[in-house]
């Protein structure tokens, strides 16, 4: 092999999201020469996709809000199965990153004594969404990378260099983790334009690569969401944790078929949309599950006022968290409810003035009207759930964000624990600022615990290197597969048999598919040369998926429970025996993977007190309890 | 539904390149990216394009579609006429990678030189009061997907290669206007930093003539020229009628001078 391009940083963030972006900035400010990693251009990562908004409990438009309440929301979205700790540091510290933004130019929407103006979201009991219009996600990665360019404006004020403390690595790919011995030594990529590998040195890397959902055919996820991270580190030593939770957004586009998939913000329904079905019913008021009757409305007219008056009336049932509202969409359209195009129909043209919704949901009014000639402020839309988010990740500290790998660091949807078995709308943004930050303040902190930076091995980068080739091939494959002919057969086989409603005879055919998948990838080739080659590129995402979607269906028959993210038809109820349980994947061998029960970490009493005693005893066992038997 | 439609997309490198013909099945309600896609998937599996989230969202799927700047996941096939060939080539102001893909560097390094939001000194985080009516003027802006297909279309730099250097294009400008109108900003007070004549001396506004082509081709219908160009504009024209700003300039000017002579 010819001589390799090498860089030496103090901290490598592989993911230029917001979690990735706000890992490096932190990383930056405690003094670490700092590389991001970028799978595509900067700037243009998942976290542009997001709509609704960014939950803090700021109290700016409720002020009886604060972080006990947020906390309180959160676990009961993941119906008990958080990583309480996480969900701790995540409701208590969101605000003051929220805040932090506007120091780097963020202009939210405000209200009108001119604070941040916040709204209304699904399973948050107060207004608490910090938003700009229904593009929150673009003005978050964009004020990030802003903040990130007026870091290296400071830096060459200093040195002349721009890139002097951090450097963006765009359209770069990160293949294999390198390690000295059992410690983080960096990591292996290649240059997209030229195909050229190239070789990052440093003590430690925050992974930050963001979800799975392109291993689904339906899905909201764009093409860079091949679970990289979670395989890196899966392979590298790391352990992943509830990997049988993907959360199905309830509202995606069903038509035309081209786009079905595409995000509807949850915002409809935040700001007064209704789902009916094909006989007109708002039919969410026949799903609020026993967990939740005390909070939702029984009645239209109830749902209705609470609008205008939250204080005196119960939430609507549209706003219950994204698990229930996608099964209930999913019940109608199998009983024959649905809409012409398999989908329930969602309104807001008969809810609010035309110029209303155009202000306040001005993507969603482009959106269906470029791509399905549909005009939502006269006419309804129609939707069915999409796969939006893995709640399963990369098992982490929740105080440091480090993995079980030493200088293997995780924030951000590439991490596990946080949103439990399902995650709140809103809760995603301020999990990257919040997790982002303490992942880059980490991996500033072990580098700083260093006393001698780890060595690269040689024999384990050439390896990498000749791994990361193979789909070249090398002329002599009989039988040679094609990469989008498998990923098509991959993304169909986890929807129809992995998707939202589980069978454990259905998920064990998906086992034996994948099996047969992997072998066939073993005889991958691709066509052209390496500079910017898709079908390339494609090959090396498949083996990450394989692995990912593997974890997923491997889990999912082990949990038999219904519970969030995860729904069994033939466990159909929660289980509060599994509530204290987590399934950690590790890997087995170069591709295979193994699953473990393990015991969650009881939650702390003063969190614990926060709830009333007959709502714990839904969730929890009665050895668990306060003053239950203990074992 | 579907029908057999003639493509004729550019392919090559930066050592130069041609068109391929190539018939391709189109479904109803699908876009160009689609088409992409379904050659990728049978007939030509490296060629290369950029795209992310093929919803109009990050900006990444920019080239001329029979001529016009446009995203490729935003244009839908039933837009253009079935019997003739479309022609899908990249973006013309940036040099090739490979075909579709363009290197669009350019942008990155402007985006740099636009001296970042400065905050204010004497307002700790969370006490940030702004009024919706105030800060609506720059989320216009910020509406940017920065597809770059503004940079493209602006004849400043689509066939001057000469005036990238001087000049930042509408993209840039717009975010030069972006931060003078940020109410908060405290470039000028904290820095000495004129974003008005900034975006005159250091971004070129004066090779802008407001022909408006930025604006035609903005996905998202953002009013680039009226709405952050010639504002812009009539800000640095009052400058030049402002007496303190023309002393402080004409000393600064003096300096430099007296720099580049002792240099």
């Amino acid at each position: 092999m010819s001589e390799i391009e090498t860089h030496s940083y103090d901290v490598i963030v592989i993911g230029a999201g917001g979690s990735g972006l706000r890992a490096a900035i932190a990383a930056r400010e405690a003094g670490k020469k700092t590389a991001i990693i970028s799978k595509s251009l900067f700037g243009k990562a998942h976290t542009v996709m997001a709509e609704g908004g960014c939950a803090a409990a700021m109290g700016n438009v409720n002020p009886n809000d604060n972080w006990m309440v947020h906390f309180r929301d959160t676990m009961r979205g993941g119906k008990f199965l958080n990583n309480w700790r996480m969900a701790e540091l995540h409701a208590k510290e969101a605000p003051d990153r929220v805040w932090e933004l506007e120091t780097y130019g963020a202009l939210f929407d405000r209200t009108p004594e001119g604070k941040i103006s916040q709204r209304n979201f699904g399973g948050h009991t107060y207004p608490r969404l910090a938003h700009v219009g229904d593009r929150t996600g673009l003005e978050m990665i964009r004020t990030l990378q802003q903040k990130i360019v007026s870091l290296q404006q400071d830096d060459f004020a200093r040195t002349g260099d721009y890139e002097a403390n951090i450097k963006v690595y765009a359209e770069c790919t990160v293949t294999d983790l390198i390690k000295d011995g059992e410690r983080i030594a960096g990591a292996l990529a290649y240059w997209r334009e030229s195909g050229r590998h190239l070789l990052l040195e440093a003590p430690a890397i925050v992974m930050a690569t963001g979800g799975v959902g392109k291993s689904y055919k339906v899905t909201s996820n764009s093409w860079e969401y091949t679970g990289d991270g979670h395989a890196l580190a899966l392979r590298a030593g790391a352990s992943l944790i509830n990997m049988e939770f993907l959360q199905f957004h309830p509202t995606g586009m069903v038509w035309p078929p081209s786009v079905k998939g595409i995000l509807v913000t949850e915002s409809v329904r935040g700001d007064g949309g209704v789902l009916t079905n094909s006989e007109g019913k708002r039919f969410m008021f026949d799903y609020i599950p026993d967990v939740f009757k005390d909070q939702y409305a029984t009645t239209e007219e109830e749902a209705d006022r609470w609008y205008t008056d939250a204080d005196n009336n119960k939430r609507p049932p549209e706003l219950l968290p994204r698990d229930e509202v996608a099964r209930a969409i999913n019940s109608e359209v199998q009983a024959g409810r649905g809409s012409p195009h398999g989908g329930v129909f969602l309104d807001v043209s008969s809810r609010m003035p035309a110029e209303t919704i155009i202000k306040r949901l001005p993507s969603m009014h482009h959106q269906f009207k470029e791509l399905a000639d549909v005009d939502i402020t006269k006419e309804p839309m129609e939707v069915g759930p999409t796969c939006h988010y893995v709640m399963g990740g990369i098992e982490v500290d929740p105080d440091t964000g480090q993995a079980s790998v030493p200088g293997l660091f995780a924030a951000g949807e590439c991490s596990g624990g946080m949103h439990g078995s399902n995650r709140l709308g809103g809760n995603s943004l301020s999990d990257l600022l919040v997790f982002g930050k303490r992942a880059g303040d980490g991996a500033a902190a072990y580098v700083d615990s260093l006393s001698a930076r780890p060595v690269l091995d040689e024999v384990e980068v050439k390896r990498a290197q000749e791994r990361s080739v193979a789909p070249f091939g090398d002329g002599s494959q009989d039988g040679a597969e094609n990469p989008y002919t498998l990923h098509q057969e991959l993304q169909q086989t986890m929807n129809d048999l992995v998707g939202i409603i589980r069978k454990e005879e259905e998920v064990r055919q998906a086992i034996t598919k994948l099996g047969e998948l992997k072998e066939r990838a073993k005889n991958l080739v691709v066509e052209g040369h390496r500079q910017f080659n898709p079908g390339w590129h494609l090959a090396l995402d498949l083996r990450n998926m394989l692995l990912v979607s593997e974890c997923v269906a491997n889990a999912a028959v082990l949990r038999q429970e219904s519970r969030g993210g995860h729904t069994r038809d033939d466990y159909t109820t929660m289980d509060a025996e599994w509530r204290h349980k987590l399934l950690v994947c590790t890997a087995d061998g170069d591709d295979g993977v193994q699953i473990v029960e393990q015991e969650q970490i009881p939650m702390r009493s003063d969190l614990m007190e926060l709830f009333e005693l007959d709502e714990l005893k839904k969730y929890f066992t009665d050895a668990e309890l306060p003053g239950g038997a203990t074992a | 539904m579907s029908y057999q439609q003639k493509f004729s997309v550019w392919r090559g490198d930066s050592d130069g390149g041609d068109f391929v013909e190539y018939d391709v099945e189109v479904n109803e309600g699908e876009v160009v990216l689609d088409v992409v896609h379904r050659l990728q998937a049978t007939e030509a599996p490296d060629l290369a394009v950029r795209w992310n989230c093929k919803a109009g969202k990050c900006g990444s799927c920019s080239a001329e579609i029979n001529g016009r700047p446009r995203l490729m996941c935003m244009t839908r096939m039933s837009t253009l006429p079935q019997d003739t060939t479309v022609s899908i080539t990249p973006m013309r102001t940036f040099p090739v990678i490979r075909d579709l893909v363009t290197d669009v560097s350019f942008n990155y390094e402007k985006a740099r030189e636009v001296r970042a939001f400065v905050p204010p000194a004497d307002l700790a985080p969370g006490e940030y009061r702004m009024q919706q009516v105030d800060v609506e003027r720059s989320q216009e802006f910020r509406k940017c997907i920065e597809c770059f297909l503004c940079q493209n279309t602006c004849h400043v730099v689509r066939d001057h290669e000469e005036n990238k250097l001087a000049f930042s294009g509408p993209r840039f400008l717009m975010r030069v206007a972006e931060l003078d109108m940020h109410p908060l900003d405290a470039a000028e007070d904290q820095e000495g930093l004129n974003r008005k004549a900034a975006a005159q001396d250091e971004h070129g506004l004066g090779y802008c003539n407001i022909t408006k082509c930025c604006t035609e081709v903005c996905p998202e219908h953002i009013k680039i020229t009226d709405n952050a160009l010639i504002p812009l504009k009539e800000r640095v024209v009052d400058l030049k009628f402002d007496p303190m700003f023309i002393r402080r300039r004409k000393r600064k000017s003096k300096e430099k001078e007296q720099v580049s002579e002792e240099g």
